[in-house]
Formats: structure tokens, sequence, C-alpha cells
């Protein structure tokens, strides 16, 4: 629920000082922000300005050459960067979820659609077969995939459908914050806006904290509370979805912002 | 929020704004200086001046999409002109709400579940949300056989009184409203009015833009010429 964002409430992750570099070249530098439970973070900015690398740094698939990575546990930041690498390993199966731009990437795609949500649950310790079914199916449905498709393999779903599989594999462990990569990307349009909405409707029912990379300004509009506009490495604006929207302060941004055709 | 009769609600306090086009020779244009107006509980206030003189940045800016370059802008006990976003956020989700000209969803969700969301997104149940949203689309004169459409495909006032119905689907403590009753019908317009008598009734403090006169005076308390804010010519 929405009223999680309680002002009083502390963060659920902490960045600070964030940095990777390839090389003598920057992939992102100086990245600092604070994430509170029930928000939804977009970092926008073009091609090769970093807001993959950065994605990649938080979710503990690069390591950053600089800065911390807090997550809390308990009530406790915990730096998510030194912790072993089995712990962190255990995190991305259970607090965390990962939602990659290409569904493949983030399903099996030999394994029916039943098997990759179960197979999370599994990864949890989860034994009972029928009861890994059962839960495997309720989130077919809650990702609109018929219960009639629970042992088709994802080679046989749509772009649209194997999104949405990738996106209950992820959520049927209750993580509390998400990583999505262009998670609309490579969509026709309508599939897009059917995603958007099913994305919504699970942030709010779940309480779900998410950071969302894209270029796709009206992604974030829709799904974003707040914003954070990359370029070359550094964030040279934060702030309210609306606003960098609406009144973008940075020269990039209103570059950016002016760049397409309606948002 | 509980609201007495008659307190502050929203204080605007001496705010100004400038934008700076980086990419048209970083052109610095100030657009607002100084400005200030009081509403209180149960009061309406309207917003007038010419066509460009800032009545919809100055909405804007207390809703908090334009930035403040200076002053501030109390609403409750937030400062939206320094306020964090999360603290705006909040603020829009129980205490301000605004209904702008345009209607923005996600383009497949049905009318009835864009107008049901605002209480959704504060723990109403489904249920009790859906029936609020029925009552107002049903108010508003929007056939029941449209409410499972989304309202994308529907006509501009069609949209409009559906943005209405989500604008007062929760009973906001105050309330931003552009043109509400811009290209409605007279009988639409007359749900609109006693809408808003209704929510200033229960205490909300309003600031509304009216091009139709008759309808700012039937339910605005006083005006406020936003001409008077207008940075004097830079030469």
């Amino acid at each position: 629920m929405k009223d999680m964002t309680d002002i009083g409430t502390g963060p659920l992750l902490r960045v600070e000082g964030l940095a990777k570099y390839y090389g003598a070249r920057v992939g992102c530098e100086g990245v600092s922000f604070d994430l509170y439970p029930g928000e939804v973070m977009g970092i926008v900015g073009e091609s090769g300005s970093g807001k993959t690398t950065l994605l990649n740094c938080l979710a503990g698939h690069l390591a950053p050459d600089a800065g911390q990575v807090l997550f809390d546990r308990a009530g406790q930041l915990v730096d998510t960067v030194t912790m072993s690498e089995p712990e962190r390993r255990m995190l991305s199966r259970t607090d965390w979820a990962f939602v990659h731009q290409h569904a493949h990437e983030g399903l099996r795609m030999n394994v029916s659609a039943g098997g990759n949500v179960g197979e999370r649950l599994m990864g949890l310790g989860a034994r009972h077969y029928g009861k890994i079914r059962e839960q495997a199916v309720d989130w077919l449905g809650r990702v609109e995939i018929a219960e009639d498709r629970v042992d088709d393999r994802p080679t046989a779903f749509s772009g649209g459908m194997r999104q949405r599989l990738q996106i209950a594999r992820n959520l049927v462990t209750g993580p509390r914050l998400v990583f999505m990569d262009e998670p609309t990307g490579g969509l026709d349009v309508s599939v897009q806006a059917r995603l958007l909405d099913l994305l919504r409707g699970l942030v709010r029912e779940m309480g779900l904290s998410a950071i969302i990379v894209t270029h796709d300004l009206a992604v974030v509009r829709l799904l974003a509370d707040r914003l954070m506009v990359m370029k070359s490495g550094q964030v040279v604006e934060t702030g309210l979805t609306d606003q960098v929207l609406d009144d973008p302060q940075h020269e990039y941004t209103q570059l950016l912002v002016s760049s397409v055709l309606q948002v | 929020m509980k609201q007495e009769q008659g307190g502050t609600m929203i204080s605007v306090q001496d705010v100004s704004k400038t934008f700076t086009l980086h990419n048209q020779g970083a052109a610095v244009i100030p657009v607002m200086e100084g400005a200030s107006l009081q509403v209180a509980a149960g009061e309406c206030v309207a917003l007038v001046g010419a066509s460009g003189a800032g009545k919809s940045t100055l909405m804007r800016m207390i809703y908090g999409n334009y930035l403040s370059a200076s002053g501030r802008i109390m609403v409750g006990e937030v400062d939206v002109a320094s306020a964090e976003p999360r603290e705006i956020l909040r603020l829009r989700r129980e205490v301000l709400g605004y209904v702008s000209q345009f209607l923005r969803v996600v383009p497949r969700v049905a009318t009835l579940d864009v107008v049901a969301e605002p209480l959704l997104a504060v723990g109403v149940t489904a249920e009790e949300a859906r029936a609020r949203a029925a009552d107002l689309l049903g108010r508003l004169n929007i056939p029941e056989r449209l409410w499972g459409l989304s309202p994308t495909t529907f006509s501009g006032g069609e949209q409009q009184r559906v943005n209405i119905a989500r604008g007062f689907a929760r009973q906001y403590p105050a309330m931003l409203l552009d043109e509400p009753t811009a290209s409605l019908d007279a009988a639409n317009r007359e749900q609109v009015m006693q809408l808003i008598e209704e929510a200033k009734a229960r205490g909300a403090a309003i600031i509304g833009i009216f091009h139709d006169v008759e309808a700012r005076d039937r339910v605005c308390d006083r005006a406020v010429d936003v001409t008077g804010f207008t940075p004097a010519k830079v030469a």
C-alpha cells in the first residue's frame, strides 16, 4: 500500500558516491540517492549515459569501483557491495528482483512457464510440488497468463507474454525492491500499455519499491514517482517526475524533453 | 486531515518564477514576482488575468510540477517550494487534489478504475472505491456502458468529465481546478458547480481558473488578479 511511504520510516536503499569506470572511461560517477519503501524511481538518459551500468552496480551484477549500496535489513542499513557473494546472491533471490529488457535473459527458455515461476520458490526451499504449482498458477493469473499455458515453454509465448512471465517469476517470492531494465522496450505500444497497467497495480498492491531504467519518457511519466536524469555517467537532474518533465532545469533534460513528440 | 472552517489552508508567500531556456541561448525569462495569496478552508478563490498572465503557471507551482525560484508555498503543513519529492507525493495523495485540463492515463485502463485510482492509492477497498467512482460518473452523465472502456477513445467533453470525476473521487482538504467547466453542456456544468459547492461546504480550500464568468461568480468568494505578479519588463 502506498501509505507505506511514511515520512517517519527510513530509506529502503541508500546509495552513496557510487562509481564505475571502464579503464579511463566513466561508466557512472558520484551517484547518491535514497529510495523509500513504496517509491518508484525512473532513471532516464540516452544510450551510453550510464543508466544501465548504474542499475547493474546497484543490483550487484557489476562491482562498483567506489561507493556504497546500503539496503535495509530489519531496520539496519547493510552495505551490499562489501557483503559476501553468497549473502548477495541470497538477497537477489529474496528481497530483490531483476526484470531484464530481454525476457529470455531472465527466463529459462526450455523450462515450462510454471517451472520458471516455481523455480524461484524452490530456490528458497519450497519442496511441496502441489503448493508450488498452485502458487505458480496463481501468479500466472495475476500477470494475465491463462492457466492452460502453465505447461508451455516461454519459446511458445509472444514477447509481451514472456515479459509478463518474467515479472511473475520475479515477484512470486515477494521481493521488496525490483530493478527493471527497459521493461517495456521492444514491445509494441498496446502491449506496453497493458504491461504498464499491470506493473502499476502490482507496485501498489505489494507496496514494492522499484528502480526503472528506460529511455522512454512516456513510460516514466506513468510509472515513476521520481526521476533521475543521467548524462555521460553523471546525474544531471533529479526530482518529482512531472516536475522534471514539465519544468526541466538542466540543459540536457530540456533537450531530452523537447525532443519527444509528446509525453 | 480535519480542517477548521476559516483557517488558512493554502498560503503563497512572495513567490517568484523564472524559466531558463538553455537551448535558446540560455535566455532567462522572469515570469512571476512577489506572488502572494491565501485561501482559507471552505473558501474558493479565482485566479484571473489575461491569457498568458501566469494563472496556470502559479497553479502548477502550487501543485509542485513547476519549481519556484523563491518564496514559500504552504499547503497544510508542507512548503511545496522546498519539499522533497516524497513529501509532495504524500501531499498529493492525501491533501491536495488537482483537476487539470487534460486527462493523462495508462491507455487500456477502464474508466471506472481511472476514477477509483486516487482512492485505491490511499488504501480504500476496491469495492468502496468503485462505488464512489460509479456514483460520480453517473452524476456527470457518463453512460454506464462506457465505464468498462478506456477513456482515451472518448470525446473531449467526456474525457473532461472523467477527469473531474477522478479529481473529486477523494475529498481533498485542498483543490486546484483548471477550467473545470470548459467544454461542458449546461447539465454537466451544473453538476460540476454542485461538486465544487459540496467540497466548499465540507471545508475544502479551492483555487480555480474559470473563463466561464457566470460559474466563477457563483462558486468563487473572491478573485486574485495574477497580472499583479507579472515582473516589470526587463529593458
